[in-house]
């Protein structure tokens, strides 16, 4: 279907449903009961995982494939956010122009980040993406946001004010980013019983555009172009002894994968018409390079499951404190729970950086294919086991086999 | 000509923790072939050695003295440290006064086993993997040594002032004829820098040990073939740019008070400055240091924040793509290094 074969055609529907029945899935306990603080389905982190899987998606086409590791993708992230709170500043809080223009602007500087940059590769291009990223962020954090030429209005963040041009509104449009009227931050609420789904247009927006662009990134891992580049990550220097100049086709997937980071600039700056210089600092570079290597780099799923999965655990951890580990450990005696507590109070609440920081540390460590070779390895193991066990009785069956030559 | 020597100075003391780290990545990077971002984590513990030494110091018990009173005419409790009580006062207090050079004394040996520890329990299994993992698990080891630090001694940066005999300012251009106020604990600072690197580089010149890792750092196989353990004197180069590293940090305190994050910032400046100083190259790094501080602080005056605005926050990075592309090995660099 598509274009794809049936494997990925398989893979692509299963994240379809996923994604699309998400209001659900990740709403498993009753409003109000103990475990309602484990619910993920509201509004505001269903969008993150969508756009950090995005941005995941597309760091991962250049650093999967190409094995370039860059240290400055926030930098587009960064880009297409302002490019879209400008646009809802000049013409309107109409989505799509400002999703456009974000993908253009992102595209366009990333051209001149990667055709400098390229230039090097291994740990010389990280450290040029990272001072390309770096000076971005300086310059959005300061210059650019004098009296004269306000690019980026500096510290508090660029928004929009009632006096911007805003030229396409019309005097009854809707004053919240919206998709032809439909608004972003609508929400219709369903309840079942206990339970409360929530269905947020921006989310189910950003999930499209994700199916969207997942199906896309499958086409480029499946396309002549991705088996390239996969030949860049293998082996750069035969590609050049054969004759062959890779810099058109790295630069290309670094093109691709700032293009992907500046949509999902754009969405988040259409989901929330906000955009801080913050977002382009080295460590929300480093933040989309963790979600990849977790989920696992090179595989087609694996960023998604990454970005997921560090979000969903970042919004929980922080979220508990000591009285909710009291409660846990309720049923210890009482010099045990204390001491319980005292362990895992410093993992939680404001430690979840500590955890992040190990968790990342054990999954290099053991793991430097991510989640993805985890469940595989899983999954061998499972299977193998089996196979053994019926070798073993097939092995008992016919004792008398014929000897090796 | 006094603005321009003013600029030079004030370039010097961040251009001198500059070099310190960037000596210490480059020694790892030179012996071991790891890339280590744990580094500038290393430069923050060192930092809060001398905060731990100041809050030993200033441990104390309390007495009643009964000659004196506080407001409410209640006996008023004295607080004595422990140290004034068992040296005597004066000493006692010149000892705490103290405290931030006598971190040094402190600083040595638990930056040497953080370093060991580190290299035996963690980077020796990273030898063999992709650049890229040796990031990231540093990465992530710098993250969890930070959050540490932060879990003991909170977020807030903590003042470690250094001895009030180094305190307020000096004129140190009296010698040469000019009017040159500057402070003297930046001079300190230089001038603790300034031994340590011809330390460093007097022990791999003319020691035997230094010898062999020079060697080593030529050409690894030869030399273990020649049945040295190559490996243990690696390891112990790792601790001593632990050490480095924390040697910088303890003495940096008084310049900008110890917070946890003031690894990652130097970490990122630092790694631009190997890169400009050339991967690998000692005097490299130690001469980008330098440059770049001194570029540093002459963006940041006002003329060039006027003519170019902004060029004080962009000046290292702009200077090091230019370098880059120009210079691909950097400054110093030699080759075959990191150009697989």
């Amino acid at each position: 279907m598509f274009g794809l074969d049936k494997k990925d055609t398989s893979l692509l529907i299963i994240v379809a449903i996923i994604t699309l029945l998400a209001p659900f899935i990740l709403n498993p306990f009753p409003e109000g009961s103990a475990m309602a603080q484990f619910n993920a389905g509201y509004p505001d982190l269903m969008q993150r995982f969508v756009i950090f899987g995005i941005f995941a998606v597309g760091f991962n086409i250049l650093f999967g494939l190409t094995g370039y590791l860059s240290f400055g993708h926030a930098a587009f992230l960064g880009v297409g956010s302002y490019a879209c709170v400008w646009m809802f500043k000049l013409l309107g809080y109409n989505i799509l122009p400002g999703i456009l223009l974000s993908l253009v602007v992102s595209g366009i500087f990333a051209l001149g980040i990667g055709y400098v940059s390229l230039r090097r590769s291994g740990i010389y291009f990280s450290i040029l993406t990272l001072a390309f990223a770096q000076m971005s962020f300086a310059l959005a954090y300061s210059v650019l946001s004098n009296p004269k030429f306000n690019l980026t209005n500096g510290e508090t963040g660029l928004q929009v004010y009632t006096d911007d041009p805003q030229v396409l509104m019309g005097p009854n449009s809707p004053t919240v980013p919206n998709l032809f009227g439909l608004e972003m931050n609508a929400t219709y609420k369903l309840e079942l019983g206990p339970w409360l789904f929530q269905f947020n247009a921006g989310y189910y927006f950003c999930a499209i555009v994700m199916l969207l662009v997942v199906y896309l990134a499958i086409r480029i891992f499946r396309s002549p172009f991705g088996l390239m580049l996969r030949a860049v990550k293998s082996n750069q220097q035969r590609m050049g002894y054969t004759g062959l100049n890779t810099r058109p086709y790295t630069l290309a997937a670094f093109v691709i994968s700032g293009m992907y980071a500046g949509l999902a600039g754009g969405l988040m700056a259409s989901m929330d018409p906000l955009a801080g210089a913050e977002r382009m600092q080295w460590t929300a570079s480093g933040e989309v390079v963790l979600m990849t290597i977790l989920g696992g780099a090179g595989t087609l799923i694996g960023p998604i499951l990454g970005a997921g999965f560090i979000k969903y655990f970042e919004n929980i951890f922080s979220k508990i404190n000591d009285n909710v580990l009291h409660q846990w450990f309720a049923f210890m005696p009482d010099w045990m729970e204390n001491a319980m507590v005292f362990i895992v109070h410093p993992f939680i609440g404001k430690g979840w950086h500590l955890t992040l920081g190990l968790l990342f540390m054990l999954v290099v460590i053991f793991l430097p294919g991510g989640l993805v070779e985890g469940g595989q390895k899983l999954m061998r193991w499972i299977r193998g086991d089996r196979r053994k066990k019926k070798a073993a009785e097939k092995a008992k069956s016919t004792t008398t086999t014929e000897p090796a030559e | 000509m006094d603005g321009f020597l003013l600029q030079v100075l004030n370039g010097l003391d961040k251009g001198s923790a500059y070099a310190l780290i960037a000596l210490g990545l480059t020694l790892i990077f030179g012996t071991l072939g790891v890339v280590n971002f744990a580094h500038g984590a290393l430069f923050m513990i060192g930092a809060f050695c001398a905060v731990t030494l100041q809050r030993v110091l200033n441990l104390s018990f309390e007495t009643i003295d009964e000659t004196k009173t506080d407001f409410l005419g209640n006996p008023l409790k004295v607080k004595t440290p422990y140290v004034e009580s068992w040296f005597g006062p004066e000493v006692g207090a010149t000892i705490i006064d103290w405290a931030v050079p006598l971190s040094i004394l402190l600083a040595i040996p638990v930056m040497l086993l953080i370093g060991l520890a580190m290299e035996r329990g963690l980077i020796k299994h990273f030898y063999k993997r992709p650049h890229a993992d040796q990031i990231l698990v540093t990465f992530g080891l710098a993250i969890v040594l930070q959050e540490i630090i932060k879990l003991w001694f909170g977020a807030n940066p903590i003042q470690t002032p250094p001895p009030e005999a180094l305190m307020g300012v000096a004129n140190v251009g009296a010698i040469v004829g000019l009017d040159l106020p500057y402070p003297i604990w930046r001079i300190v600072y230089f001038c603790f820098a300034a031994i340590i690197i011809f330390a460093v580089f007097a022990f791999l010149q003319f020691t035997t040990f230094g010898m062999v890792v020079r060697a080593g750092m030529a050409d690894r196989e030869t030399v273990g073939l020649l049945g040295i353990n190559i490996d243990r004197r690696f390891t112990i180069m790792f601790g001593m740019a632990a050490a480095v590293a924390g040697l910088a940090g303890v003495m940096y305190g008084p310049i900008n008070p110890p917070n946890y994050h003031m690894g990652m910032d130097f970490l990122v400046l630092s790694f631009v400055v190997v890169v400009v100083g050339g991967m690998g190259s000692l005097p490299g790094a130690v001469l980008a240091g330098f440059l770049l501080g001194i570029l540093e602080s002459f963006a940041s005056t006002t003329w060039a924040t006027t003519t170019i605005p902004g060029i004080n926050q962009i000046i290292i990075y702009l200077v090091a793509i230019i370098v880059l592309l120009t210079r691909p090995r950097g400054l110093m660099g030699r080759k075959g290094v990191m150009e697989e």
